[in-house]
């Protein structure tokens, strides 16, 4: 092996690609995992979506809003799904008690975050393809339709669920299953303060600031812009292109200093709680 | 240049939060040599086998593992060595063959799906290979467990209770196994066990710790004769009682 090989910096995409394939195995041998990528989401979709219905039979202003309801919940569920499927991947090795085999492999930190970083984006695709398929059929919402932007919306929201995923990731492995709760419902964190379902003006404005620090807020804002006043706003875009790098850089250097507490600790001998 | 030591421990110290879990231990492994490491709970065993894997940090001391400094030079040598124990599981739901795909690709093997026949071969596992891990015998289980330990044939092998819950018979069979692989391959093993047939039959030389500090350090003849007894057994308890050997000089 060389040198470079051997630094805890190189990269092996075939470490990498063990992982994902590890992960496809789990998914493959499960229906129930599979189903429970598809169930809520669609749940969630129908709900909201006969609600915007409704108000649309009834409100002038949302009637100009068209698909602002269920482009959220489309949106959201990008992003919550994202952080979900990021951390459960990575707690499946903590309920299988596998992390001390990986932690003693010569699978480096990095190839582990970018098998995670995948696998999220196939259960996220498992989860919500269907769904966005179901919007057309049930409510003729045609989240494809917003075209690029959908682009530029949906990497802003993978690299703030992966950041947030990566972070929680580390919580996890340095306290154990005790923290496992911390991936179901920390992106909720994010739902009032992100302005999913309206604009950040409706906030108080001592809050509006804390609000503008979350990638997410640009995204959702930009969506309203998009349906609303069919404009195409990149400088939101761009803004949270820029805070996600922060977010992510952030999340990385949060699980190598979590991961080095558990060194120390002796967490990764014992992935209990 | 002789090369360097498959494992040197220095003064190793490793205090979790106030209570010394190993404190100020020493000890060379030489290449080809099976050494056991025994103590009862709490004797810092554990602490040593994953400090030694880099799982863990020293408080102090130093770790050298094939020439590589751990944790921090790791990644020179964690594809040489493996590790084997019943307290670490290996993901249920895949079937054997998955799971010795994916530990051999994270172990850099070349020609995988040969080694795979090979080893499941050597380890009677051949008619397993396709059925779930979760659903295996814990006998089974321990094997696929000492496959995954073996796919990359590493130099260096670590083990931790490698015969616990086994019966009498496959016991055995594990422990010739290893002794074939030793033999074959010219590998250092490091065992920790609480059980002393094993030790007695497998290693030839045995440190016996106790609360952190390394008591005795011996081959097992020798460790008999000082404390005047005939089995490990005897002296593990003599040890553990904190008898020593000034009992065997008063009797």
């Amino acid at each position: 092996m060389s040198g470079d090989a051997e630094s805890p910096l190189s990269f092996s995409p075939r470490r990498a690609a063990a992982m994902m394939l590890r992960y496809w195995y789990l998914l493959r041998s499960s229906w129930p995992r599979l189903a429970d990528l598809i169930y809520w989401p669609t749940v969630q979709m129908i709900t909201w979506g006969f609600l915007q219905y409704y108000i649309m039979q009834n409100a002038g202003f949302f009637a100009r809003a068209s698909g602002t309801f269920i482009g959220a919940v489309l949106l959201w569920d990008i992003l919550f799904r994202g952080q979900l499927g990021f951390s459960i991947s990575f707690m499946e090795e903590m309920w299988a008690r596998n992390i001390g085999n990986l932690m003693m492999s010569p699978l480096r930190p990095l190839e582990f975050i970018i098998a995670l970083m995948v696998m999220s984006i196939v259960r996220l695709s498992i989860g919500v393809i269907p769904v966005t398929i179901l919007a057309i059929l049930f409510f003729g919402f045609n989240l494809y339709g917003l075209g690029l932007a959908l682009v530029a919306f949906f990497i802003n929201l993978m690299l703030t669920s992966w950041a947030v995923g990566i972070f929680v990731s580390g919580l996890v492995m340095r306290n154990g299953l005790g923290a496992e709760n911390l991936a179901w419902s920390i992106m909720f964190l994010f739902m009032p303060l992100a302005c999913v379902y309206y604009p950040v003006t409706t906030l108080p404005h001592w809050l509006q600031p804390v609000c503008w620090l979350l990638p997410p807020t640009y995204v959702f804002e930009g969506m309203r812009a998009l349906l609303i006043e069919k404009t195409f706003r990149a400088d939101l875009m761009l803004d949270a292109l820029m805070i996600n790098a922060v977010f992510l850089a952030a999340g990385t250097l949060a699980f190598l200093a979590l991961l080095q507490s558990a060194r120390r600790h002796g967490s990764l001998m014992q992935s209990g709680e | 240049m002789s090369p360097a030591p498959p494992i040197a421990i220095e003064r190793l110290v490793k205090i979790y939060k106030t209570v010394p879990a190993v404190d100020g231990i020493s000890f060379t492994l030489a290449p080809g040599t099976v050494t056991g490491l025994l103590g009862g709970n709490g004797a810092g065993k554990t602490t040593t086998i994953a400090t030694i894997m880099g799982l863990t940090t020293p408080t102090s001391g130093r770790v050298k593992v094939l020439g590589a400094e751990m944790p921090r030079q790791r990644y020179r040598v964690l594809h040489r060595m493996n590790f084997e124990s019943p307290y670490v599981a290996m993901p249920m739901r895949l079937t054997v063959r998955q799971n010795l795909t994916v530990f051999g690709m994270l172990y850099g093997v070349d020609d995988l799906a040969r080694r795979i026949d090979e080893i499941a071969a050597q380890l009677d596992l051949t008619e397993l290979l396709d059925r779930q891990a979760g659903r295996l015998s814990d006998g089974q289980k321990t094997r696929v467990a000492l496959a995954k330990a073996l796919i990359n044939a590493p130099e260096l092998l670590l083990l931790d209770e490698p015969t616990a819950s086994l019966d009498p018979d496959t016991a055995d069979w594990v422990r010739g196994r290893l002794e074939r692989y030793r033999r074959e391959r010219n590998a250092t093993m490091l065992i920790a066990s609480h059980n002393m047939t094993e030790v007695e039959r497998l290693c030839e030389r045995v440190i016996i710790m106790k609360r952190g500090h390394i008591e005795d350090d011996d081959s097992p003849g020798k460790l008999l004769a000082r404390y005047g007894r005939r089995t490990l057994e005897e002296v593990f308890l003599d040890v553990a009682r904190g008898r020593g050997v000034e009992t065997e000089a008063a009797q």
